[in-house]
């Protein structure tokens, strides 16, 4: 915050002057906000650490509404910001329409892959294989053999992440029972800790010890039940292991963190194309610190590690949940 | 209603309100360590300094036209409407279908077929409430906003379900066909001399808002039935007892009020969006109530309230842009004049009336 501050002043001639050509990057959160915890909240501690370490400033906004999708781009598009980073699918609609407008500028847009433009950068995460890896550190630390899953909202992108775990756990034990449930089908669903509460407390009625929330801010309340109720809980997106100190197993790191920073760091000089981060390029991942050490023996580490070095290699596939719209070791 | 002069009833009342919330917003900021006037500034330059700025501000007033309108219609047969969110969010769905399922040849065509659909759903909406009203006592106000509900759930079921496109994560419709695209503000004006922006989302149901005031005017004081609906209003008993239907008056006042705020989906769902998403409305049936509060329930007062706030939506967008204002805060900011002009009406009024009555004892 204390860095926009001193914009404040050259904020406002901006505004008054908009047009005028101001190469600082900038970044759009989605309706969830900067401070979810999860998902923007990464962006925003890439693009933090891009200030704080280069001195620069970023512009950014938190969406308010549908319409606004189009106007910050544009507007951050006609103040020379460049490049523009946009966070989450909703946007792929208003940029395949905005884009062509600006071809001077580049727009990054992460969580899209399938647009048509020469100057978006578009960063796809292979979700799959970090969940794989979490799914197989909850199988094995699961007393019940029964583990759980709570998406957002359903939609294919959150199916992804569960079909990855569910493999990863029936990869450690084939008879793992894997508890699924989403949070809704609305967007209202990556903000309801409440209702993940929920779920969390039903999934512990079914026998699940552990639980995998890939919700954004609906995480939080998965979370903290898990911790009230004695069980474990895996983390999304960010590292949210330090939420509750060896109560969260460990967390699937999706790297946006990196892919903003790396994006803030190449300013206007951004290769564009359609970037995949997966394991091998550090996109995903899980989070290993000292909040969750004593929950990870050596023997998960060194089986977990192997996994990932096999996906690397590719001596190991995770189905995606994409090839066929269906997903072969659980049904949503 | 002869306690105070007209103008001070029409103007005196907002402006004064308008004042008070200006300066509870103004501490606001000042509360967070920002600079009032410099917000203030940017607010004006983002919403009314360029045409940017204008058509943004007047697509959002296009939508607050006809939902104040709709509630306006109402408040005249004393029927609280606040489902106009509901009732716009189902004249999206029809407008969604008349667009994506029939080739129209040209888009004034399809402007007439997408009114005729978005007010037919948006009254069938309000029907059913009317009805329950009419026959059966349950009050407007309990049902429609429990239509809202409806009408969401209803709307979620038929985004996800049935009308998403295959693979689409995003619980929205496909693009419209480019043969049903309104003219925005910018392709209206160019071919006379007139560079409007091209990036703004006015368009061309602007127009069809003003004539809508226009239509809703020459309805209410012009004709027998806006007579009947005014009379219902003032006096129920009175209006039996001059032959008026109160069953017929409640449903046809709603059926109206309905189909206004349905026509509000010729804007963001047709004009600006060109394709259905969630939460097409975006709350504008809520500003509805404000907007037709502070318009007094007359069609050139609720315009004017639209204008002033698709400025405050525009202006606060640009806050949200260029400052680090949070936007909570600007939701707060906008709340604040809300709360001002519409709920604490009375607040003002009252102590005016006093002034004025004293005044006049003093004349007299």
């Amino acid at each position: 915050m204390t860095l926009m501050k001193t914009l404040m002043g050259a904020a406002t001639a901006v505004a008054l002057t908009a047009g005028a050509a101001l190469a600082e990057p900038a970044l759009i959160f989605d309706l969830g906000g900067k401070f979810d915890k999860s998902f923007n909240e990464a962006a925003f501690n890439g693009a933090k650490r891009w200030a704080d370490e280069t001195g620069g400033s970023f512009r950014e906004i938190e969406l308010q509404s549908e319409a606004q999708r189009e106007q910050a781009l544009r507007r951050f598009a006609e103040a020379g910001a460049n490049p523009v980073i946009t966070m989450g699918f909703a946007m792929a609609d208003p940029l395949s329409a905005v884009a062509a407008d600006y071809p001077d500028t580049k727009f990054v847009a992460v969580d899209v892959t399938w647009l048509d433009a020469p100057n978006i950068r578009q960063i796809g995460f292979a979700e799959h294989e970090g969940s794989y890896l979490v799914g197989m550190l909850a199988a094995m630390a699961s007393k019940s053999g029964t583990v759980g899953f709570v998406g957002g909202m359903d939609i294919p992108l959150i199916r992804h992440f569960g079909c990855g775990y569910a493999q990863g756990a029936k990869a450690v034990n084939p008879d793992v029972k894997i508890v699924a449930n989403m949070t809704g089908t609305t967007p209202a669903a990556w903000n309801d800790p409440v209702k993940g509460s929920e779920l969390t407390k039903a999934q512990i009625s079914q026998g699940a010890d552990v639980v995998y929330a890939a919700a954004g801010g609906t995480g939080v309340g998965v979370l903290q039940t898990a911790a009230d109720e004695g069980i474990l809980s895996i983390g999304v997106d960010s590292n949210q292991n330090h939420l509750h100190p060896g109560k969260v197993l460990t967390s699937m790191l999706k790297r946006v963190d990196v892919a903003v920073y790396d994006a803030m760091k190449a300013g206007e000089n951004l290769e564009t194309g359609v970037f995949n981060m997966g394991l091998a390029e550090e996109g995903v991942g899980y989070a290993l610190d000292d909040n969750n050490a004593p929950l990870i023996s050596d023997e998960m580490r060194a089986a977990v590690d192997k996994a990932r070095q096999d996906i690397i290699d590719g001596n190991l596939k995770v189905v995606s949940y994409y090839e066929n719209d269906s997903c072969p070791a659980v049904n949503f | 209603m002869d306690k105070m002069p007209k103008w001070a009833d029409v103007v005196l009342i907002p402006l004064i309100s308008l004042i008070l919330a200006a300066i509870l917003s103004a501490l606001v900021i000042l509360g967070i360590g920002e600079d009032p006037v410099a917000a203030v500034n940017m607010m004006v330059s983002g919403a009314l300094g360029s045409t940017y700025g204008w058509g943004y501000t007047l697509y959002y007033a296009t939508n607050f036209m006809f939902t104040g309108l709709a509630v306006a219609v109402a408040f005249h047969a004393r029927l609280f409407n606040i489902g106009g969110e509901g009732q716009a969010m189902l004249g999206g769905l029809g407008v969604a279908l008349v667009c994506l399922y029939v080739p129209w040849p040209h888009w004034t065509i399809a402007l007439l077929a997408a009114c005729a659909a978005s007010m037919l759903f948006g009254a069938i909406w309000a029907a059913i409430p009317a009805y329950l009203q009419a026959r059966r006592g349950s009050h407007i106000v309990i049902t429609t906003i429990m239509f809202n509900f409806i009408a969401a759930a209803f709307l979620n079921y038929m985004l996800v379900n049935v009308m998403r496109p295959v693979g689409s994560m995003d619980p929205a419709t496909a693009r419209f066909n480019e043969s049903v695209h309104l003219p925005t503000l910018h392709e209206l004006l160019a071919p006379i001399g007139i560079n409007f922006s091209k990036a703004a989302p006015a368009n061309v149901s602007l127009l069809v808002a003003v004539l809508a005031c226009v239509v809703v005017w020459a309805l209410i004081w012009r004709t027998r039935l806006g007579y009947e609906i005014r009379a219902y209003g003032h006096s129920e008993t009175g209006a039996l007892y001059a032959g008026i239907s109160p069953y017929k008056i409640t449903m046809i006042a709603m059926l109206i009020s309905g189909a206004l705020a349905g026509l509000m989906a010729i804007n963001n769902v047709m004009g600006e969006a060109e394709r259905l998403v969630l939460n097409s409305t975006e709350g504008a049936g809520f500003i509805g109530i404000a907007v037709a509060l502070m318009g007094r329930s007359h069609p050139f007062g609720v315009f004017l309230a639209a204008i002033l706030f698709g400025f405050l939506y525009q202006g606060g967008a640009e806050l949200a842009l260029w400052t680090n204002i949070p936007r909570e805060l600007i939701v707060v900011i906008q709340a604040l004049v809300i709360l001002f002009t519409g709920a604490l009406d009375n607040m003002v009024r009252m102590p005016l009336e006093k002034i004025f009555l004293a005044l006049r004892k003093g004349n007299a």
